[in-house]
């Protein structure tokens, strides 16, 4: 038996090899840390913040003790079911259109360019846009006009997510459903809509994710609300405003509000991304 | 071009008498975009029998089948000429109910496509479509449908599963008896074993056997021993056309055209 000698090139193969893993690894490392550090400063800054109160009592005055932030969650609750409520039917109705209907239409090519630069468009350039549109005409800020910018913001996500998972739907299942004799909304609604089911799901709770930690939007159409308010066509307390004042200020008692403000939204939008997919994941299964 | 073209009326009197046919398709031309695919087509589908479209890929044998319940018009840019009488009408008229047409004329699949749904709503939902019945007569249907499948035994169980949970060959039977339940004169299988194994290619084929007391099948299929199997009738298409038309067991024991017979020789395709 003679033993087998590796070309001259192999070593150097490897080598090559190890260095391009150890660089991949390290960028990961790199990556990962910062991720890391800013959970973990979330949470030894904002854990001590975490009570009963804080989703009980509404935001208190400056330079008093105490206080919570029930009006700032109550009202980041309306916004986002409120914005995506108004986002969701749109970018879903926009989005079956372009899959299913004008697969072939230069419309559809150009649907998707411009709902791709406003999906990467910075949220601040929509709250300026609604400011612009919407509250400067009614002369005030309102909660109406926030959840409109966040409405805008979720129209593009799942106007996304819609095409694709449609597009995933094997063209046969299509054919088939035709071939009973199904008018084409019912082959829509019944069979893709079903078969992209927890794709679709998918693209709403990343939607959600989105637009429940967006401050930005939020600074130039709602403003804040020191009080309890249920009324959206004024000013609505909302989380991302409230913890940019409070942690913009001295008052220790504020500061440790926004980070138990800014812990809860982070752990909400961690979760809901979990669930995503979670439910995504389960679209492989039988 | 010249060729042995049969002409499908001499063919039918073979057998010594005309048989009704349910499908007839009268000079036949379709174009994919400026592409002629089909070079005008005639032929007839006899009633409860079985016609065999045979020929090597890209004959358009597919094609043709996708005329006969205008599949092709879900897509742009595909269109048809000429004549498919079924029901005394030209079913190629604009004005065509295409939704009632398709209910009329079944379509079974290469793939199998059950629907995201239990098997029940499966054969449920295209009943639904189409007639309001009260949960026993469903139920009593989507019996008949399973029986007529020759899948009843295997599912009755389960029929809350979800259809994606049969086997392929499951599946397959689940899609003809999702055709069936609607009560069609015609079912078209595209390729129907395909994706198969032979036992339940098997299964499919015996299954075709029995449903051709009912309605009028049209198959294609890549596979020669099948079409020798299961049809009464085969169509050998080459590039297009029609190249001979008649009766199975004649044809593949004395073609006519030297094409057909290089074909089921195995000389090519």
């Amino acid at each position: 038996m003679s033993t087998f000698t590796p070309p001259r090139f192999y070593n150097s193969r490897k080598r090559t090899n190890f260095m391009a893993m150890a660089a991949c690894y390290g960028a990961t490392l790199f990556g990962l840390t910062w991720l890391v550090l800013i959970l973990m400063t979330l949470v030894v800054n904002g854990l001590p913040g975490i009570s009963l109160a804080l989703f009980t009592e509404m935001t208190p005055p400056p330079n008093a003790q105490g206080g919570g932030l029930a009006n700032a969650i109550v009202g980041s609750l309306m916004l986002t079911v409120m914005g995506v409520g108004i986002g969701a039917p749109i970018g879903l109705l926009a989005g079956t259109y372009m899959a299913e209907y004008g697969r072939h239409s230069q419309l559809t090519s150009v649907i998707r360019f411009i709902n791709d630069i406003l999906l990467s468009a910075p949220s601040i350039i929509i709250g300026l846009f609604v400011y612009g549109a919407v509250v400067v005409p009614m002369g005030k800020f309102s909660g109406y006009a926030g959840a409109l910018a966040l409405a805008v913001i979720v129209i593009p996500v799942v106007v996304r997510t819609t095409e694709d998972m449609l597009l995933l739907v094997p063209n046969p299942l299509r054919e088939a459903a035709s071939a009973l004799g199904l008018p084409r909304s019912l082959v829509i609604r019944r069979v893709a809509y079903r078969a992209a089911r927890a794709g679709l799901m998918t693209g709403l709770l990343l939607a959600i994710a989105r637009v429940s930690g967006e401050t930005a939007p939020l600074l130039f159409t709602v403003l804040n609300n020191q009080f309890w308010n249920v009324d959206m066509a004024t000013s609505v307390a909302n989380l991302p405003v409230t913890i940019n004042n409070f942690i913009n200020n001295p008052d220790p008692n504020w500061k440790q509000l926004a980070w138990a403000g800014a812990l809860l939204i982070t752990f909400t939008v961690l979760s809901l991304n979990i669930i995503a997919r979670v439910v995504g994941s389960a679209r492989n299964e039988k | 071009m010249t060729t042995t073209h049969q002409d499908p009326s001499t063919s039918a009197s073979v057998s010594g008498q005309a048989r009704p046919e349910t499908i007839s398709v009268k000079n036949l031309r379709f174009y994919y975009g400026d592409t002629l695919a089909l070079k005008t087509i005639s032929l007839p589908l006899y009633t409860n029998e079985v016609t065999a479209f045979i020929g090597p890929s890209g004959c358009g044998k597919s094609t043709l089948l996708r005329v006969l319940n205008r599949m092709y018009d879900l897509y742009p840019g595909q269109r048809a000429e000429g004549e498919v009488i079924f029901e005394g009408r030209n079913i190629l008229n604009k004005n065509e109910d295409l939704n009632l047409l398709r209910s009329r004329i079944g379509m079974v699949f290469q793939k199998p496509t059950p629907f995201p749904m239990t098997i029940y709503d499966n054969i449920a939902f295209g009943i639904r479509l189409y007639e309001n019945l009260s949960k026993a007569e469903l139920d009593e249907r989507i019996e008949s449908a399973l029986m007529k499948a020759a899948l009843w035994n295997e599912v009755k169980d389960k029929l809350n599963a979800n259809g994606l949970s049969l086997s392929g060959g499951q599946q397959q039977r689940l899609c003809i008896a999702r055709s069936v339940a609607i009560g069609p004169e015609v079912i078209l299988f595209d390729e129907p074993c395909s994706a198969l194994d032979p036992i339940s290619t098997a299964k499919i084929e015996e299954l075709i056997d029995e449903l051709k007391s009912d309605y009028t099948i049209a198959i294609v299929t890549h596979n020669m021993q099948q079409a020798a199997r299961v049809s009464e009738y085969t169509a050998f298409m080459y590039l297009g056309e029609l190249v001979e038309f008649g009766q199975t067991a004649q044809m593949f024991t004395s073609p006519q055209d030297q094409r057909t017979q290089d074909y089921i020789t195995g000389r090519f395709g």
